[in-house]
């Protein structure tokens, strides 16, 4: 049954692909999100403690990592789905039905990703994340959302097609060692003995391939157009989710290059993730637009999650799936706040926003409370997150890498809070207005993890995290 | 496998990278088409060779599935979604002049051929010049995406580079499972349809295709 679980955002997506049916698709996605979410927590609880289901033997499986970040993608897409019912008020009703059917096509594409074990069909289930999200982002079909879409679509195509000749690379050296389980244990326990040659390139093809769609420096140039231009809800699941859901699949192959010690791949993974997080720290101080501002955010967290994956140590790995979740939960919320700021606004630039506390409180205070969670202020669990690998980092004497990282994520949380406190402090420029209700609900949903995983992490969920970085097994 | 057949796949490959660098050189979007589909019916046709001898059902199957996807359909969803007028009459806009085009994609073989040597030597395969001219022909499709500025030809830019990863990847994996015929059957038939969507409502909205030259989000113009 749980196996199925991305099976219901797929007849929703159908459901509302089927003309007419634009009254029902805000209810229809809601329902189908919402059981999504309760069937992505049995396995999570479940596997808790360790182990792997089974569905289909080197096809379909779910182990504690995979089990987290099926639950992760359910979780943003039922907080998306409610967004979108209020964002989507007084849109025509066929926009609305494709806007639907588009979204729960793409939430299909990536619940699927942690289900499936089989490295080949992952690639093509990666792919489709990006077909299937491409005219999401071009929604609006503003010359702006054009230009976003085209350069999301070929860059990340770009992207998947060198990582194909990569993971065609791993088959060939795992076939040289007589095995032919193109799965994610089966390549751990052949790594060993594949030709070096084979390993070094095909990780260099993954990291540019599946780089590329992370939004990795310096292939992340469509990421703050395709982020800043979809539709609110739209950037929560691309900024919260997507992203995550392809380093997932990064994370996983880096385990597979590890037991190379020649390919250096820590060394790697620190040099690109530092790269991104210094990239995107001056990107945010600069910046005019505020939905760009938390799409460099984006690009500065993937990167502290990669130079965090090249510390190589089992803290830092319990660490990267802490920020992950921390990244997922408050920055879906980012957007949430970024969307009802240009609801009250109908403006993205930060120097036209001011006063936004006299135009709308509830869009003020979540875009203030969300900058500060994203920026890392205590008590947030983005703060916690950071400050454990930022430790783990220590106890691994990589003093040089762990200073700069310490300035990137400084001088980012500082960019941010200017940016955000200029937007919400001053005179009102238009006058109050009131959100629709399904957003407001949708802030307050996503408000909840956003403070309480800063104060008080449940047991359970501990050993969730714990568990899903033993996977990654450093 | 037979010396004519490796004879023959040789000369396949030879005409493959012809093709392809002949993309990046021809101005008129419907002949940069028709060798798209030369392009594919040569994948095809090395497919066909590298699993006659021993029979290998799977190329035979990836063969059929590559001519039913890249020769029929892809040019036909172009062709119906993409304005006529595009396809038929317009000179390309180019960043670069045809023989400076030329001389890098030759250039670009040069240091593909070169950089699939060690991949060679590090284990057996099926085929060696397949993988030299895989690689080849990845970089110079990457160099056509980089320097056409009009969306049917940007697209034709990917197809070919994912034609050249498979060209590749028939001689290393050629018992790969699934993906090859999952990705040509159903992955890429749906890229090119969202592409050719793209770019349908691109020209309705903003009057061109010409998606290389929109800058309207470039940060430093603002």
């Amino acid at each position: 049954m749980i196996a199925f679980t991305p099976l219901l955002a797929l007849v929703a997506a159908l459901w509302c692909a089927v003309p007419r049916s634009d009254r029902a698709a805000p209810w229809v996605t809601f329902v189908a999100s919402v059981l999504t979410f309760g069937f992505s927590l049995i396995p999570l609880t479940a596997l808790r403690a360790g182990g792997t289901i089974v569905f289909v033997r080197n096809w379909v499986s779910l182990d504690s990592l995979a089990a987290f970040f099926l639950a992760l993608i359910a979780l943003v897409y039922l907080t998306a789905s409610l967004f979108s019912w209020g964002y989507l008020k007084g849109e025509p009703g066929e926009r609305i039905r494709l806007y639907y059917a588009n979204f729960n096509f793409f939430a299909f594409s990536m619940l699927c990703i942690p289900l499936l074990s089989e490295i080949g069909v992952v690639w093509i289930f990666v792919e489709l994340t990006t077909l299937l999200s491409v005219l999401l982002v071009s929604y609006a079909l503003s010359v702006e959302a054009l230009e976003a879409a085209w350069k999301y679509m070929v860059l990340t195509l770009l992207g998947a097609t060198i990582a194909v000749l990569g993971v065609l690379l791993l088959f060939w050296a795992l076939h040289v060692t007589g095995s032919t389980d193109f799965t994610w244990t089966g390549l751990r326990e052949a790594s060993a003995r594949m030709p070096h040659a084979l390993l070094g390139v095909a990780f260099a093809l993954l990291l540019v391939g599946y780089g590329a769609k992370i939004g990795l420096v310096p292939l992340h140039t469509w990421l703050p157009d395709a982020h800043s231009q979809a539709p609110s809800p739209v950037c929560a699941m691309l900024s919260g989710i997507e992203t995550s859901v392809v380093l997932y699949v990064l994370l996983r192959l880096r385990d597979v290059f590890a037991g190379d010690a020649a390919l250096h791949v820590g060394s790697w993974f620190l040099v690109a993730g530092l790269l991104s997080v210094g990239t995107a720290a001056f990107l945010i101080v600069q910046t005019h637009d505020y939905k760009r501002l938390f799409a460099f955010s984006t690009i500065e967290h993937m990167g502290i999650v990669i130079a965090a994956a090249g510390i190589f140590t089992p803290a830092a790995d319990v660490a990267v799936i802490w920020q992950l979740l921390a990244h997922a939960v408050t920055k879906s919320f980012c957007f949430y706040a970024a969307g009802a700021a240009l609801m009250a606004t109908e403006t993205r630039e930060i120097a036209r926003v001011r006063g936004l506390l006299g135009t709308s409180r509830a869009a003020a205070a979540a875009l203030l409370l969300g900058a500060l969670a994203i920026g890392g202020a205590p008590p947030f669990a983005v703060f916690l997150s950071e400050l454990a690998i930022l430790q783990s980092g220590i106890l691994a004497h990589l003093y040089l890498a762990i200073a700069l990282l310490a300035v990137f994520i400084v001088l980012a949380f500082f960019g941010l809070l200017r940016h955000v406190t200029n937007m919400v402090g001053g005179e009102p420029e238009a006058g109050r207005i009131r959100l629709p209700a399904p957003c407001l609900w949708a802030l307050a949903l996503g408000a909840i993890p956003v403070v309480v995983l800063g104060v008080w992490m449940p047991s359970g969920l501990g050993a969730v995290l714990q568990s899903a970085a033993r996977v990654l097994g450093t | 496998m037979n010396g004519i057949i490796v004879e023959l796949n040789a000369l396949v490959l030879g005409l493959f990278i012809i093709a392809t660098i002949a993309m990046t050189v021809t101005r008129q979007i419907g002949a940069c088409m028709q060798l798209f589909i030369v392009q594919s019916l040569l994948l095809a046709a090395s497919a066909f060779l590298l699993g006659a001898s021993p029979l290998s059902w799977h190329l035979v199957a990836l063969g059929c599935v590559t001519v039913l996807s890249k020769v029929v359909i892809i040019p036909w969803v172009i062709r119906a979604l993409v304005p006529g007028e595009i396809n038929q009459r317009r000179e390309l806009a180019q960043t670069i002049d045809v023989p400076a085009a030329l001389l890098i994609s030759l250039g670009l073989t040069l240091v593909g051929y070169a950089f699939a040597q060690p991949l060679i030597h590090a284990a057996p395969s099926l085929s060696a010049g397949n993988l030299a001219m895989g690689v080849a022909g990845l970089l110079v499709g990457l160099f056509l995406l980089a320097v056409r500025v009009e969306a049917v030809p940007q697209l034709l830019g990917i197809l070919a580079m994912e034609n050249a990863a498979f060209l590749a990847g028939i001689a290393v994996a050629p018992d790969f499972p699934l993906i090859a015929e999952l990705a040509i059957a159903f992955d890429v038939p749906l890229l090119a349809f969202i592409v050719a969507l793209l770019a349908r409502t691109a020209y309705r909205r903003i009057g061109t295709t010409e998606v290389g030259g929109l800058a309207a989000l470039r940060e430093w113009i603002r």
